[in-house]
């Protein structure tokens, strides 16, 4: 019985902690929201009421007057094409490295763990003669190959590990039925991988969606900005509305939530997959 | 269906040679057993037939026709893997059509193939069914089903049973040779479980360390055991063994002295056995029985008791002889601590020499 209470205690204590967590981690996003929908006047004159009123103003000053349709466009395009070419190119050789034996397949993984190990950023003056070399200063595709190479270490790391744990006797079954190799990737055991697909996937399109660096040094014009880089322009214009600023940050963050609570099924899963059989 | 030879396989991973010099020939429609203790080679051996791992040197042939070149789905054989390795994304029905799917079949062939393998097999109500939805035996059945549906010339098990429950294995055992029996086909089944051996095979194949040790019928395998291994290995629970030393040879027969100075008198038997060496006297704990024997006795001290009501096991040791297995059968009233003599014939009892072969 006395221990029966002590569970309970327990229990209470571990939400209160969880639920303070979750306020913590909420409350500013919440205040950005709310400040969204306010005037400048009230966000200085009572920073922690809410609105007065929930009206989409500063959101269709941000349509109508600013840039920040087409930094959205630019962000969403850079964002889903290299995560969809990373996913792609990381599937293949995190199942290269993690199903076969080959010479090399050490060096080839190794190789790839360097890339955790370095920061990129380190070759900032290297990447952008050779980016510039390439024509690719300035353009869209130039952030994509940049985002890509950049994530593929990572992405490589966590498929080659659930790679790994997938039993040899599906393959092998496979390859009994008569599936090619390229056959029993795609059909066979791809699909039984997708939660660590969504975790590779979410965890690298968080980083590439607010990345203020990289487009800071290799985008210039304005139809070719950012999300993330596009915002600062704001802090200039219009230093005086942090409504629309709000409004703004709002927007930008608005994409990855849903993205994230869509797939936050098979994010979990993956996470924990192997914990239970 | 089809028979298939084996001619000097060997397989080497690195420097390890795990099969050496195996030569086996299986007929048409026949069961054959490859059993062993774990790490013998006998998964390794039904891999390289199915084409799953490459020969190192040596051939298999098929109908006449060799094929250790050819891929595995091309061999015409199908394969059912111990953890069954059912698609966990595809039904039941995608499972069993998924070979003729890759074959490009067309769609009316495979749902009548699928459907008929799924009537043999009872599984028609579950055709839609995910495997996780399925229970231990239902996807063993399926995997089965699997192989059925490509009409294979050959049926391939790697120890199919080993991950269901003592139940559920007797009845899948029996449902196995029932499906042999009414597909009529050639199969090939890999266990370490000697009593799947027994009560399956038309053929044992025992393997140790990559060799083949004796093929032959199950009761040949039990009653005349090339060596000591084979005698230890068939037969539950295992066989007794004594060591002892040859105390006189003649002329066809020999003498021989057990560590306890027990004498046992061995006539048409002495291969070529010589005073002086050390041999191993055998007996299955069933050709024991609990009273003083025609050709001999031993005696021991029961420190264990095992009452089944049809049989009993008992247990014994002596101060040269660690354990001595009894199975009697009916209820025996022996009690922990008596002193018991067990006598045994030599007609039911096995010699081997200092080789461990069998003194025939």
């Amino acid at each position: 019985m006395e221990k029966k209470r002590n569970a309970g205690l327990e229990t209470w204590l571990m939400h209160i902690f969880l639920v303070g967590t979750a306020l913590a981690v909420l409350y500013p996003i919440f205040m950005m929201v709310m400040s969204g929908f306010k005037t400048n006047a009230e966000i200085f004159g009572a920073p922690f009421a809410l609105p007065k009123s929930f009206n989409f103003d500063n959101y269709i000053v941000i349509w109508n007057t600013t840039d920040v349709p087409r930094y959205l466009l630019n962000s969403t395009i850079v964002t889903l094409i290299s995560v969809f070419v990373l996913l792609i190119t990381g599937t293949m050789a995190a199942y290269a490295i993690s199903r076969y034996r080959f010479r090399g397949s050490i060096m080839v993984s190794l190789f790839f763990l360097a890339g955790l190990m370095l920061p990129l950023r380190l070759a900032i003056i290297p990447l952008f003669v050779q980016l510039k070399a390439m024509g690719l200063v300035d353009n869209l595709l130039g952030l994509i190959f940049i985002y890509t190479a950049m994530s593929l270490p990572s992405t490589v790391f966590i498929l080659t590990g659930f790679l790994r744990a997938l039993p040899g006797e599906l393959e092998d079954s496979a390859r009994m039925d008569g599936a090619s190799e390229l056959r029993i990737m795609v059909q066979i055991m791809v699909p039984l991988i997708t939660p660590a697909m969504v975790i590779a996937g979410i965890y690298n399109a968080v980083p590439i969606w607010n990345d203020f660096f990289f487009p800071l040094i290799f985008i210039q014009t304005p139809e070719n900005k950012t999300l993330a880089q596009g915002l600062t322009s704001f802090f200039g214009e219009y230093s005086v509305n942090f409504g629309v600023l709000y409004a703004g940050l709002t927007l930008a963050a608005l994409p990855l939530v849903v993205v994230f609570i869509v797939q936050s099924k098979r994010f979990i899963a993956g996470m924990t997959a192997g914990a239970i059989k | 269906m089809a028979n298939i030879e084996l001619r000097d396989v060997n397989k080497q991973f690195g420097d390890v040679k795990v099969i050496k010099d195996v030569n086996l020939a299986v007929e048409d429609n026949e069961f054959v057993v490859f059993v062993g203790p774990s790490g013998c080679g006998k998964s390794t051996l039904l891999r390289l037939i199915a084409g799953l791992e490459d020969l190192t040197t040596g051939e298999i042939h098929i109908d006449g026709e060799r094929i250790d070149h050819l891929a595995p789905a091309s061999r015409g054989l199908a394969m059912v893997f111990q953890s069954y390795a059912l698609y966990p994304h595809f039904t039941v029905a995608q499972n069993m059509g998924y070979a003729l799917r890759v074959a490009r079949e067309d769609k009316a062939s495979i749902d009548k193939k699928v459907y008929e393998a799924a009537e043999i097999l009872q599984l028609t109500e579950y055709l839609d069914r995910k495997p996780k939805a399925l229970s231990g035996g239902q996807r063993q059945r399926v995997a089965i089903g699997r192989a059925i549906v490509r009409n294979p010339k050959v049926f391939l098990f790697d120890e199919p049973l080993s991950n269901l429950d003592a139940k559920l294995r007797v009845a899948m055992r029996i449902e196995l040779t029932k499906l042999h029996r009414a597909l009529n086909a050639t199969m090939i089944y890999v266990t370490h479980d000697q009593i799947e051996a027994m009560t399956m095979a038309d053929k044992i194949v025992v393997l140790r360390d990559g060799i083949v040790e004796q093929i032959g019928a199950p009761l040949d395998l039990y009653n005349t055991p090339d060596n000591r291994f084979v005698a230890g290995f068939i037969g539950s629970p295992a066989m007794n063994f004594f060591k002892g030393k040859v105390s006189g040879v003649h002329e066809g027969g020999a003498e021989i002295t057990l560590s306890d100075g027990t004498l046992i008198n061995f006539p048409g038997k002495n291969g070529t056995l010589s005073v002086g060496d050390n041999v191993e006297f055998g007996v299955r704990p069933e050709h024991f029985s609990i009273e003083p024997g025609a050709d001999g006795s031993l005696r021991g001290e029961v420190y264990a008791v095992e009452r089944l009501g049809g049989e009993t096991y008992i247990y014994l040791s002596s101060d040269s002889q660690k354990e001595i297995v009894v199975h009697a059968t009916g209820d025996h009233r022996v009690a922990v601590g008596d002193r018991v003599e067990i006598g045994f014939t030599i007609a039911q009892s096995y010699l081997f020499g200092p080789d461990g072969q069998s003194v025939r």
